[in-house]
Protein backbone atom coordinates (compact mmCIF):
# COMPACT_ATOMS: atom_id res chain seq x y z
CA UNK A 1 0.00 0.00 0.00
CA UNK A 2 0.98 3.45 -0.95
CA UNK A 3 0.33 6.71 0.57
CA UNK A 4 -0.66 9.42 -2.51
CA UNK A 5 -1.17 12.88 -2.10
CA UNK A 6 -3.02 15.45 -4.71
CA UNK A 7 -2.09 18.94 -4.61
CA UNK A 8 -3.83 21.85 -6.40
CA UNK A 9 -6.25 21.25 -9.39
CA UNK A 10 -5.25 17.83 -8.86
CA UNK A 11 -6.82 16.91 -5.96
CA UNK A 12 -10.14 18.04 -7.96
CA UNK A 13 -9.49 15.67 -10.29
CA UNK A 14 -9.30 13.10 -7.68
CA UNK A 15 -11.98 14.40 -5.54
CA UNK A 16 -9.64 13.93 -2.49
CA UNK A 17 -6.77 15.10 -1.02
CA UNK A 18 -4.96 12.00 0.05
CA UNK A 19 -5.73 7.85 -0.94
CA UNK A 20 -4.07 4.79 0.08
CA UNK A 21 -3.10 2.78 -3.26
CA UNK A 22 -2.23 -0.84 -3.24
CA UNK A 23 0.63 -1.51 -5.41
CA UNK A 24 0.51 -4.52 -7.87
CA UNK A 25 3.16 -6.63 -8.05
CA UNK A 26 4.24 -4.95 -11.48
CA UNK A 27 3.87 -1.24 -9.98
CA UNK A 28 7.41 -0.63 -8.90
CA UNK A 29 8.04 2.90 -10.74
CA UNK A 30 5.79 6.25 -10.72
CA UNK A 31 5.32 5.69 -14.52
CA UNK A 32 3.66 2.34 -13.91
CA UNK A 33 1.89 3.52 -11.33
CA UNK A 34 0.16 6.43 -13.02
CA UNK A 35 -0.76 3.83 -15.61
CA UNK A 36 -2.58 1.35 -12.96
CA UNK A 37 -4.44 4.77 -11.82
CA UNK A 38 -5.54 5.34 -15.50
CA UNK A 39 -6.81 2.38 -15.86
CA UNK A 40 -9.48 3.16 -13.00
CA UNK A 41 -9.68 6.53 -13.31
CA UNK A 42 -8.84 7.42 -17.29
CA UNK A 43 -9.63 11.63 -16.33
CA UNK A 44 -7.15 11.34 -13.22
CA UNK A 45 -4.76 9.73 -14.83
CA UNK A 46 -4.39 11.57 -17.91
CA UNK A 47 -4.39 14.93 -15.74
CA UNK A 48 -1.41 12.91 -13.97
CA UNK A 49 0.34 12.29 -17.18
CA UNK A 50 0.63 15.81 -17.99
CA UNK A 51 4.33 16.48 -18.22
CA UNK A 52 4.53 19.90 -16.16
CA UNK A 53 3.43 17.71 -13.54
CA UNK A 54 6.43 16.65 -10.77
CA UNK A 55 6.20 13.27 -8.26
CA UNK A 56 7.94 13.40 -5.42
CA UNK A 57 8.44 9.78 -3.52
CA UNK A 58 9.23 10.54 -0.03
CA UNK A 59 9.49 14.24 0.03
CA UNK A 60 12.13 14.23 -2.95
CA UNK A 61 11.02 14.83 -6.04
CA UNK A 62 11.75 12.37 -8.62
CA UNK A 63 11.69 11.53 -12.27
CA UNK A 64 8.72 8.93 -13.88
CA UNK A 65 11.27 6.24 -13.92
CA UNK A 66 11.95 6.59 -10.04
CA UNK A 67 11.06 3.09 -8.13
CA UNK A 68 8.39 2.82 -5.54
CA UNK A 69 7.68 0.34 -2.64
CA UNK A 70 4.99 -0.04 0.29
CA UNK A 71 5.09 2.37 2.46
CA UNK A 72 6.14 5.38 -0.07
CA UNK A 73 4.41 8.57 -0.10
CA UNK A 74 3.76 9.78 -3.37
CA UNK A 75 2.80 13.00 -4.13
CA UNK A 76 1.87 14.20 -7.28
CA UNK A 77 2.73 18.35 -7.36
CA UNK A 78 1.21 20.65 -10.23
CA UNK A 79 2.72 23.65 -11.78
CA UNK A 80 3.38 26.23 -8.66
CA UNK A 81 1.79 29.47 -8.05
CA UNK A 82 2.78 31.24 -4.86
CA UNK A 83 3.43 34.18 -3.59
CA UNK B 1 26.61 34.27 9.19
CA UNK B 2 23.33 34.59 7.86
CA UNK B 3 20.43 34.07 10.42
CA UNK B 4 17.25 32.40 8.37
CA UNK B 5 14.04 32.01 9.35
CA UNK B 6 11.03 30.64 7.17
CA UNK B 7 7.50 30.65 8.47
CA UNK B 8 4.08 29.22 6.78
CA UNK B 9 0.89 30.69 8.32
CA UNK B 10 -2.05 29.37 8.54
CA UNK B 11 -3.83 32.41 10.05
CA UNK B 12 -3.09 36.78 9.19
CA UNK B 13 -0.06 38.20 10.03
CA UNK B 14 1.05 42.01 10.87
CA UNK B 15 3.80 43.09 8.37
CA UNK B 16 4.62 46.11 10.17
CA UNK B 17 5.12 43.83 13.68
CA UNK B 18 7.32 41.24 11.67
CA UNK B 19 9.29 44.26 10.19
CA UNK B 20 9.49 46.01 13.45
CA UNK B 21 10.73 42.48 14.93
CA UNK B 22 13.25 41.99 12.15
CA UNK B 23 14.52 45.17 12.36
CA UNK B 24 15.37 45.44 16.11
CA UNK B 25 17.39 42.28 15.14
CA UNK B 26 19.79 43.12 12.50
CA UNK B 27 22.14 44.85 14.32
CA UNK B 28 24.86 45.82 12.21
CA UNK B 29 22.84 45.82 8.70
CA UNK B 30 23.22 49.14 6.75
CA UNK B 31 20.44 48.32 4.54
CA UNK B 32 17.11 46.38 5.06
CA UNK B 33 14.89 45.75 2.30
CA UNK B 34 11.50 44.20 2.96
CA UNK B 35 8.87 42.93 0.29
CA UNK B 36 5.11 42.50 0.84
CA UNK B 37 2.79 40.28 -1.69
CA UNK B 38 -1.12 41.23 -0.84
CA UNK B 39 -4.26 39.76 -1.98
CA UNK B 40 -5.16 41.74 -5.44
CA UNK B 41 -8.33 43.49 -5.29
CA UNK B 42 -10.60 45.21 -7.84
CA UNK B 43 -11.38 44.36 -11.63
CA UNK B 44 -14.02 42.66 -13.15
CA UNK B 45 -14.87 39.97 -11.24
CA UNK B 46 -13.19 40.48 -8.48
CA UNK B 47 -11.46 38.39 -6.14
CA UNK B 48 -13.48 37.10 -3.41
CA UNK B 49 -10.99 34.67 -1.63
CA UNK B 50 -7.49 33.55 -2.16
CA UNK B 51 -6.68 30.08 -0.99
CA UNK B 52 -3.05 28.67 -0.74
CA UNK B 53 -2.09 25.37 -0.01
CA UNK B 54 1.55 23.93 0.95
CA UNK B 55 3.48 20.75 0.82
CA UNK B 56 3.55 20.98 4.94
CA UNK B 57 7.56 20.22 5.63
CA UNK B 58 8.78 19.96 2.05
CA UNK B 59 7.76 23.41 0.78
CA UNK B 60 9.57 24.94 4.18
CA UNK B 61 12.62 23.09 4.11
CA UNK B 62 12.81 23.88 -0.31
CA UNK B 63 12.32 28.02 1.14
CA UNK B 64 15.03 27.08 3.25
CA UNK B 65 17.44 25.83 0.41
CA UNK B 66 16.36 29.21 -1.29
CA UNK B 67 17.77 30.86 1.26
CA UNK B 68 20.92 29.25 1.51
CA UNK B 69 21.14 29.97 -2.54
CA UNK B 70 20.99 33.49 -1.35
CA UNK B 71 23.48 33.69 0.91
CA UNK B 72 25.84 32.16 -1.71
CA UNK B 73 25.61 34.70 -4.12
CA UNK B 74 25.40 37.65 -1.72
CA UNK B 75 27.24 38.50 1.81
CA UNK B 76 23.93 38.79 3.71
CA UNK B 77 22.72 39.17 7.56
CA UNK B 78 19.09 37.93 8.31
CA UNK B 79 16.76 36.65 6.25
CA UNK B 80 13.06 36.43 6.96
CA UNK B 81 10.40 35.10 5.00
CA UNK B 82 6.58 34.15 5.68
CA UNK B 83 4.20 32.62 3.58
CA UNK B 84 0.26 32.37 3.98
CA UNK B 85 -1.51 29.26 3.54
CA UNK B 86 -5.59 28.77 3.73
CA UNK B 87 -8.15 31.03 2.74
CA UNK B 88 -7.60 34.78 2.19
CA UNK B 89 -9.64 38.47 1.61
CA UNK B 90 -8.20 41.14 -0.74
CA UNK B 91 -6.01 43.22 0.81
CA UNK B 92 -4.50 40.37 3.08
CA UNK B 93 -0.98 39.95 3.17
CA UNK B 94 -0.03 36.83 1.36
CA UNK B 95 4.18 36.97 1.49
CA UNK B 96 6.80 39.03 3.30
CA UNK B 97 10.61 38.73 2.47
CA UNK B 98 13.00 40.50 4.72
CA UNK B 99 16.41 40.68 4.28
CA UNK B 100 19.04 43.01 5.53
CA UNK B 101 22.85 43.41 4.85
CA UNK B 102 25.77 45.79 5.14
CA UNK B 103 24.80 47.53 1.49
CA UNK B 104 21.87 48.20 -0.14
CA UNK B 105 22.46 46.24 -3.43
CA UNK B 106 22.62 43.04 -1.85
CA UNK B 107 19.51 43.40 0.31
CA UNK B 108 17.70 44.75 -2.98
CA UNK B 109 18.99 41.79 -4.93
CA UNK B 110 18.53 39.06 -2.94
CA UNK B 111 15.25 39.75 -2.08
CA UNK B 112 14.37 40.13 -5.42
CA UNK B 113 16.07 36.54 -6.24
CA UNK B 114 13.85 35.22 -3.09
CA UNK B 115 10.49 36.53 -4.68
CA UNK B 116 11.17 35.13 -7.42
CA UNK B 117 11.98 31.55 -6.56
CA UNK B 118 8.81 31.90 -4.49
CA UNK B 119 6.99 32.78 -7.20
CA UNK B 120 8.27 30.07 -9.71
CA UNK B 121 9.91 27.10 -7.68
CA UNK B 122 8.12 27.05 -3.94
CA UNK B 123 6.05 24.24 -3.43
CA UNK B 124 2.33 26.28 -3.52
CA UNK B 125 -1.07 26.22 -5.24
CA UNK B 126 -2.86 29.30 -5.29
CA UNK B 127 -7.11 29.72 -6.05
CA UNK B 128 -9.03 32.48 -6.86
CA UNK B 129 -12.37 32.72 -5.59
CA UNK B 130 -14.53 34.58 -7.22
CA UNK B 131 -18.30 34.97 -7.35
CA UNK B 132 -19.19 32.08 -9.60
CA UNK B 133 -15.96 30.24 -10.32
CA UNK B 134 -12.65 28.93 -8.58
CA UNK B 135 -9.79 28.70 -10.65
CA UNK B 136 -6.43 27.38 -9.71
CA UNK B 137 -3.44 29.52 -10.69
CA UNK B 138 -0.17 29.03 -12.64
CA UNK B 139 2.72 31.43 -12.73
CA UNK B 140 2.53 33.63 -15.90
CA UNK B 141 5.33 33.58 -18.29
CA UNK B 142 6.80 36.88 -16.94
CA UNK B 143 7.14 35.09 -13.87
CA UNK B 144 9.84 32.32 -15.51
CA UNK B 145 11.19 35.08 -17.41
CA UNK B 146 12.01 36.88 -14.01
CA UNK B 147 13.21 33.66 -12.61
CA UNK B 148 15.35 33.16 -15.55
CA UNK B 149 17.14 36.05 -14.80
CA UNK B 150 19.15 34.13 -11.61
CA UNK B 151 20.25 31.84 -13.57
CA UNK B 152 21.54 33.42 -16.41
CA UNK B 153 26.00 32.40 -17.01
CA UNK B 154 27.62 33.51 -13.58
CA UNK B 155 27.08 37.06 -12.62
CA UNK B 156 29.83 39.91 -12.40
Amino acid sequence: MARLLFFGKLADSAASREADWPLGADTRIVARLIEAIAEKDPALGEALSAPSVRCAVNEAIVERDAPIADGDEIAFLPPVSGG
Amino acid sequence: MTRSVVRIEASPFDPARELAGFEANDGDAGAAVSFLGKVRGGGDDPVRALYLEHYPGVTERMIAEFAAEAEKRWTLLDCLIIHRVGEMAPGEPIVLVCVSAAHRREAFEAADFLMDYLKTRALFWKKEIREKSETWIEPHERDYEDAARWTAPERA
